[in-house]
């Protein structure tokens, strides 16, 4: 930029030295005027309107520098607050450049919110959880760091290079895929939630964790890219008449297997390599899991290297011995695969703290396995009086909905509750509701109601009403 | 008869292979009309290499036999360590064995699931087929050694496990032609119901909630909460949220305060700090490097527990030198036959830090 470019008339220069009254006028920093408007005016010359723009931008530019200079203006105390009235470091002084972090993480402020093992649910890390921290999150979307984590015999990073998927049993042919060979083929990408069968198994009984964290934290939601398994399955001329049942299994030491029920997931199952825009994470089944919409956690295998189509289910160990639910009379539910409707307030939750009585936008996540999230509901007196909340847009089917609602507390005590209801028209029970159908030794789908109760010292905690 | 075996078993390798190669030569001609170039037919080598799993009709069950006598051996050297010695150890894993009677092996269903005040479950109790005991050892066992196991090591291990629970006598071989009449004896073998509507996404629920909107409660009661000794139990709650922002945690390391901080949150104690450091402790190095896949604190895993390698070495002079070599090269027979192998991915520092740790304590 030559000063023939952009000449400043006598008009410009006093607009610039008026509001510079109490300082000195100093130097504009460079690039004060934008890329555009520097294009802009060397090709079609000074006008009445670029010449307004450049007025503005460099008196925007101008003030800046004002508060920026070398004698810092001193406040009388109680002036205002520091915060605003102090300079800043970030300020003052050059910031770090571009691609310092190649790989972006948070802020070194967001520490505290990681994931997270509740102490004492397992006694081998290896076949353990760790559950995300819903208490801070926003929207729908699970960050990829803080997707939760269950493996049944550790997780390793796969070399995606000789992973194999092999489609097998009912097939015209047995098939061998390369990762190579499956990103090639039409992908789509759909934002589900998946959901551990166990999430919230810890409180059948009673209250037994202090946190979102540990009650919900088995449950993530992403937006995942694969193959549909329809379109694979029908590849390898899959006996989808006879062949109802779909064995997967993971490569990792558990060689995890599930028995997948075609007739529900035919039509929305994904083998999937992505979530969120990257790979999947070697935690989350780098380099290709199966996603099973509405279907609990177990089920979307990870690591996935083989599907083999039969005609019935498979009992496998995490099928005949886990994952099964204890009823009142000794029988053993088996194959309970669908997440029903649920939701949680997630801030403010168990363990936090409030700071001063007032305005909150009270804000929580609700989804079902079913389908889509229709109605939220929200009581503050412990599930006297409710009122309805606001869902965030888009709802999509078997994915997270993110609720808010506007409450002013005025300080006295407080139980917090959220009651989802999806378009099947199925209502979120309480908990009683649960125990009397099916006693409280049932560990899985958990789907009851949540209460916080609010003290007027502002500490949320964990309990169960009724 | 030796000699036919023989002559059968070159007959079906020559066939394999002609078939392979048929396979192979179909492949690049056939590809598939809807996505050529995209795929390929799986040999059957591959496909027998993959396809091991056994169902509850023994599809995919190999030949094969194993004693009870013989289990019990394999079980000493792989399995005890971690499910005890008659598979009742509760420390790692759930029991295996315990909880069935003789009259459940009649009927079919597990008695006790239905009294209330049954403590624990233990594998026999729940599993209802054989075929998920074989399949799953088979897969995936021993812990940190998976698909180590042979066939007969396999059925000899069932054997075992069964002769645990009565099931089958002591003196029992099991085989891939008798395990259909041992599976008529599995104790919860009726026990298992598909009886919900969970299976299928149009299934019907079990129970459905309220609809009501006001004057719902007459009297809302508190059914439960946490204990004031479980207040801290889950570590300190101040630390596992945000140091800033209208939700902070509470500081579960103390009783709850007496009154509102203010909204400037003065009345907290972290009101100064805005964000937690980051440490590496030898904690997190232990965890990290999967060092607690094989170790726990104070219970034997796999290998030993840090406390009984504390104790072991305590006072010795060159313990650290000594046990820094053994963490870089592995090691076995100071603790039992499992070895240890070598973790060469470990710095010479973390490796010190670490040693240093389980020494000390510090």
């Amino acid at each position: 930029m030559t000063k023939k470019q952009i000449e400043l008339s006598t008009e410009d220069i006093s607009a610039v030295e008026k509001p510079a009254n109490r300082a000195r006028l100093v130097k504009a920093p460079e690039h004060f005027i934008s890329q555009e408007l520097i294009s802009d005016i060397n090709a079609h010359g000074l006008d009445e309107t670029r010449r307004g723009f450049l007025r503005q931008g460099f008196l925007s530019a101008v003030s800046g520098a004002v508060a920026g200079l070398a004698t810092p203006i001193a406040f009388a105390a109680g002036e205002g607050d520091p915060a605003v009235l102090e300079k800043q470091e970030w300020q003052t002084t050059l910031g770090k450049n571009v691609a310092t972090m190649p790989y972006g993480v948070p802020s070194i402020y967001e520490a505290n919110l990681i994931r997270r093992e509740s102490p004492g649910l397992t006694r081998v890390s290896a076949a353990s959880v760790a559950f995300t921290p819903l208490q801070g999150l926003f929207g729908t979307i699970t960050p990829n760091g803080l997707h939760f984590e269950r493996h049944h015999q550790g997780w390793y990073n796969l070399n995606p290079e000789t992973h194999r998927l092999m489609v097998n049993g009912m097939v015209k042919n047995a098939r061998v895929f390369t990762m190579n060979d499956l990103m090639r083929l039409p992908s789509v990408s759909r934002t589900h939630f998946i959901e551990c069968g166990a999430n919230t198994g810890l409180e059948w009984g009673n209250v037994a964790v202090p946190t979102v964290q540990y009650t919900h934290g088995m449950l993530s939601c992403c937006e995942f890219t694969g193959v549909p398994l329809k379109v694979l399955l029908e590849e390898c001329g899959a006996d989808l008449k006879n062949g109802k049942f779909l064995l997967a299994e993971g490569g990792d030491g558990s060689g995890m297997t599930r028995t997948i029920n075609l007739e529900a997931c035919l039509e929305d199952a994904i083998v999937a390599w992505s979530m969120n825009g990257e790979m999947l994470r070697p935690e989350n089944g780098f380099p290709l899991r199966l996603v099973v919409p509405g279907v609990q956690g177990v089920s979307w295998v990870k690591w996935l290297r083989r599907l083999e189509v039969g005609d019935m289910p498979w009992n496998a160990k995490d099928e005949a011995v886990h994952y099964i639910e204890l009823m009142p009379d000794g029988m053993h539910r088996q194959y309970a695969s669908i997440q029903e409707c649920k939701s949680v307030i997630t801030t403010p939750s168990g363990g936090q703290q409030l700071l001063d009585k007032g305005f909150y936008n009270v804000s929580g996540m609700a989804w079902s396995g079913r389908g889509k999230i229709k109605r939220v509901d929200v009581s503050f007196d412990g599930g006297n009086n409710w009122r309805t909340a606001r869902l965030e847009t888009p709802i999509l089917t078997k994915s997270i909905t993110r609720f808010n609602i506007d409450w002013v507390w005025d300080g006295s005590p407080a139980i917090l509750q959220s009651r989802a209801v999806d378009d099947t028209g199925y209502i979120q029970p309480s908990i009683k509701v649960l125990r009397d159908a099916r006693g409280n030794r049932s560990i899985y789908h958990n789907n009851a109601i949540q209460s916080w109760k609010l003290d007027s010292n502002g500490e949320v905690s964990n309990v169960q009403v009724g | 008869m030796y000699r036919l075996d023989k002559l059968f078993a070159r007959a079906a390798i020559i066939g394999l292979v002609v078939l392979s190669m048929q396979v192979a030569h179909a492949q690049t001609a056939q590809g598939s009309a809807k996505f050529p170039g995209i795929g390929r037919n799986a040999t059957p080598a591959e496909v027998l290499a993959w396809d091991i799993d056994v169902r509850p009709d023994f599809k995919g069950l190999p030949k094969g036999s194993g004693s009870v006598e013989q289990g019990q051996v394999i079980w000493e050297a792989k399995c005890a360590s971690c499910h005890g010695v008659f598979g009742e150890s509760n420390e790692i894993f759930t029991p295996i064995a315990g909880g069935t009677t003789a009259d459940d092996i009649k009927t079919g269903k597990v008695a006790s699931l239905g009294d209330r005040k049954q403590p624990q479950r233990t594998t026999l109790m729940k599993v209802p087929t054989v075929s998920t005991l074989w399949d799953y050892i088979y897969r995936a066992m021993p812990w940190n050694a998976p698909r180590s196991l042979t066939p007969d090591d396999t059925y000899a291990l069932v054997a075992f496990i069964l002769s645990l629970g009565e099931i089958v006598p002591d003196d029992f071989v099991l085989s891939n032609s008798n395990i259909a009449e041992v599976q008529k004896r599995m104790p919860n073998r009726n026990g298992m119901t598909r009886n919900h509507g969970f299976w299928s996404v149009n299934g019907k629920p079990d129970v459905n909630g309220s609809s009501c909107m006001n004057n719902c409660v007459k009297f809302v009661q508190i059914g439960s909460s946490l204990p004031d000794f479980a207040r801290n139990a889950h570590g300190n709650i101040e630390e596992q949220n945000r140091l800033y922002g209208p939700y902070r945690g509470s500081d579960s390391t103390k009783p709850p305060i007496d009154k509102l901080p203010g909204s400037a949150a003065e009345g907290l104690a972290h009101a100064g700090d805005t964000h937690a450091t980051a440490t590496k402790g030898p904690a997190t190095i232990f965890k990290n490097e999967n060092c607690s896949a094989c170790h726990a604190p104070n219970a034997k895993l796999v290998g030993p527990s840090i406390a009984d390698i504390a104790a072991k070495y305590k006072g010795q002079s060159g313990a650290q030198e000594k046990l820094m070599a053994k963490v870089k090269n592995g090691g076995s027979g100071v603790w039992g036959s499992i070895p240890m192998p070598p973790q060469s991915q470990l710095s010479d520092q973390d490796r010190a830090t670490l040693v240093h740790w389980v020494l000390t304590g510090q």
